[in-house]
């Protein structure tokens, strides 16, 4: 097989979401049709159009130690705890080098997010005004810059191959595992630790998303607030945290013996060039996406089963990515599982693709695609479209080889669309 | 009133704790910064600024490079404390 055309796996996973610590309970949670969806009890929330949000389930000073904790923006601690844990979880025993089985030289990370260190940027301007100039944290620059969780992650791992922040809004988690992907299809990287993060939880980000119209007021309902292909959708909810895999060339991972969840098969990419902020209505830029994954990998349409939905519960999104599906793949969207999980977990932003891939490689693995919660009128238009996985979590064919997708869109008009398949 | 020795001691103690998270006990004259508690160069700048507003004592940048160890740092606030 020549280098730049290398088979990629994924051989470890980790998170930290509205729904749990790690990844087997954020699994647990999705399955189980779960809402980390609550009630901000700040006093801040008092005077916001939306006082919702889907908060990671353990607070990240919980896990890391004090010293650390306090020079990492919130973003960079959900980064680092999802990537430790995907470490370990892919069988490294220590970082690259100290553990003979990785060289550093050859390893990668690639982690986004899609707003950087928004609250570390907030909070020390209040510190300049309220405290003065003297006070401002030395740590403020790297903590606020957007590649920071990146860099933290690289160091903490030891890579030395390239780390790397792609930022494109709400698919840069997604962007980041397609690029590492490619790392190590072109041979620039035997592994790398790819993912998304994001904390943006603070009364700036939910005051200007509230104004855009993009976010739910739903305040009554917590928990029923995020309900994506519901005909009472009204934009999304906000949530936090980060999704983390350990993607390998195949060859390597067989080499050291590992666990292998699944194969990460390539990516597709497009940019709609229609607005800044809204999606183009009928999904031509995701249908561009979707073709493009098609014409440069070989991905079998016959073999999808799942696809875990951008979806955030917004009026115009949800329809126009089922018609691009349907316009892309035809009658064998038939045989595709819908699942949107944020309505569990609420919208990461940046952090969504790293979450989501894990959640698609975890379906893959087990087999199950999880739920759509809080459907109770499903859009006649989604109807008509796909199979959306509805109230509870759904088996998928437990024989032969099965594949997934992950989309992610962003404002700016990026699509961009993961697929997995079995081993 | 004035600290002495002891208290600026058990002072940056409680501040190189809660920077590096090294326990208090270990933060003795002989001490230094970087090598021995984890303070790297922007937590230095924490360390003095905790410093300056607990001893009510100005550092200047200039300063703060000359303050390796614990003692030296100790000696310059006695020194200079308000």
């Amino acid at each position: 097989m020549s280098s730049t055309n290398r088979t990629v796996v994924v051989t470890g996973i980790g998170a930290t979401t509205p729904l749990g610590g790690d990844a087997a309970s954020t699994w647990e949670g999705l399955v189980a049709g779960k809402s980390g969806v609550k009630p901000l009890e700040e006093d801040w929330a008092a005077d916001q159009a939306v006082r919702i949000a889907a908060r990671v389930a353990v607070e990240p000073t919980e896990v890391l130690p004090r010293p650390q904790a306090r020079r990492l923006d919130r973003s960079a601690q959900f980064a680092l705890i999802a990537a430790k844990e995907a470490w370990a979880d892919a069988g490294f025993e220590a970082k690259a080098g100290e553990d003979p089985t990785v060289d550093p030289d050859r390893l990668g990370a690639v982690i986004a997010s899609g707003i950087g260190g928004v609250t570390t940027l907030l909070d020390q301007y209040d510190v300049l005004k309220e405290k003065g100039v003297r006070r401002v944290s030395p740590h403020t620059v790297p903590m606020l810059m957007p590649n920071g969780p990146s860099a933290n992650v690289g160091l903490a791992v030891g890579a030395r191959a390239g780390v790397h922040t792609p930022v494109s809004a709400c698919a840069s988690g997604a962007e980041a595992i397609g690029y590492a992907i490619e790392m190590i299809r072109t041979g620039r990287a035997d592994v790398v630790v790819a993912g998304g993060t994001e904390a943006a939880i603070h009364p700036l980000p939910i005051a200007a998303f509230g104004n855009m119209m993009a976010m739910s007021k739903n305040n009554d309902d917590p928990q029923g607030a995020s309900r994506p292909y519901d005909v009472a959708r009204d934009g999304f909810v906000l949530g936090e945290g980060a999704g983390v895999v350990v993607l390998e060339s195949a060859e390597h991972a067989a080499k050291r013996g590992a666990r292998v969840y699944a194969e990460a098969v390539g990516q597709g990419i497009s940019a709609d060039a229609h607005d800044i902020v809204q999606p183009e209505p009928e999904g031509r830029g995701i249908s561009h996406a979707l073709q493009n994954l098609l014409d440069r990998t070989d991905l079998n349409p016959a073999e999808i089963v799942h696809v875990n939905a951008h979806a955030t519960s917004t009026p115009a999104g949800d329809i126009a990515e089922l018609k691009a599906l349907r316009k892309v793949f035809g009658d064998d969207t038939d045989h595709f599982a819908v699942s949107a999980t944020k309505s569990m977990t609420g919208h990461l932003l940046g952090g969504a693709g790293g979450v989501e891939s894990v959640a698609t490689v975890l379906a893959l693995y087990h087999r199950v695609a999880p739920p759509t919660i809080n459907v109770e009128n499903l859009d006649p238009e989604a109807e008509a479209n796909a199979d959306v996985v509805r109230g509870e979590a759904r088996k998928l064919p437990v024989e032969g080889r099965i594949a997934a997708l992950n989309d992610s869109f962003g404002f700016g008009g990026h699509n961009v669309v993961l697929a997995f398949r079995t081993v | 009133m004035a600290a002495t020795q002891e208290e600026i001691v058990a002072g940056l103690a409680e501040i190189v704790n809660e920077i590096a998270g090294i326990p208090v006990e270990d933060v003795q004259l002989d001490k230094s910064f970087t090598d021995d508690l984890d303070v790297d160069s922007l937590s230095m700048v924490e360390v003095v600024v905790a410093a300056e507003e607990r001893f009510d004592v100005k550092i200047p940048d200039e300063d703060v490079k000359n303050l390796k160890t614990v003692g030296d740092a100790t000696d310059y606030i006695l020194k200079h404390q308000g």
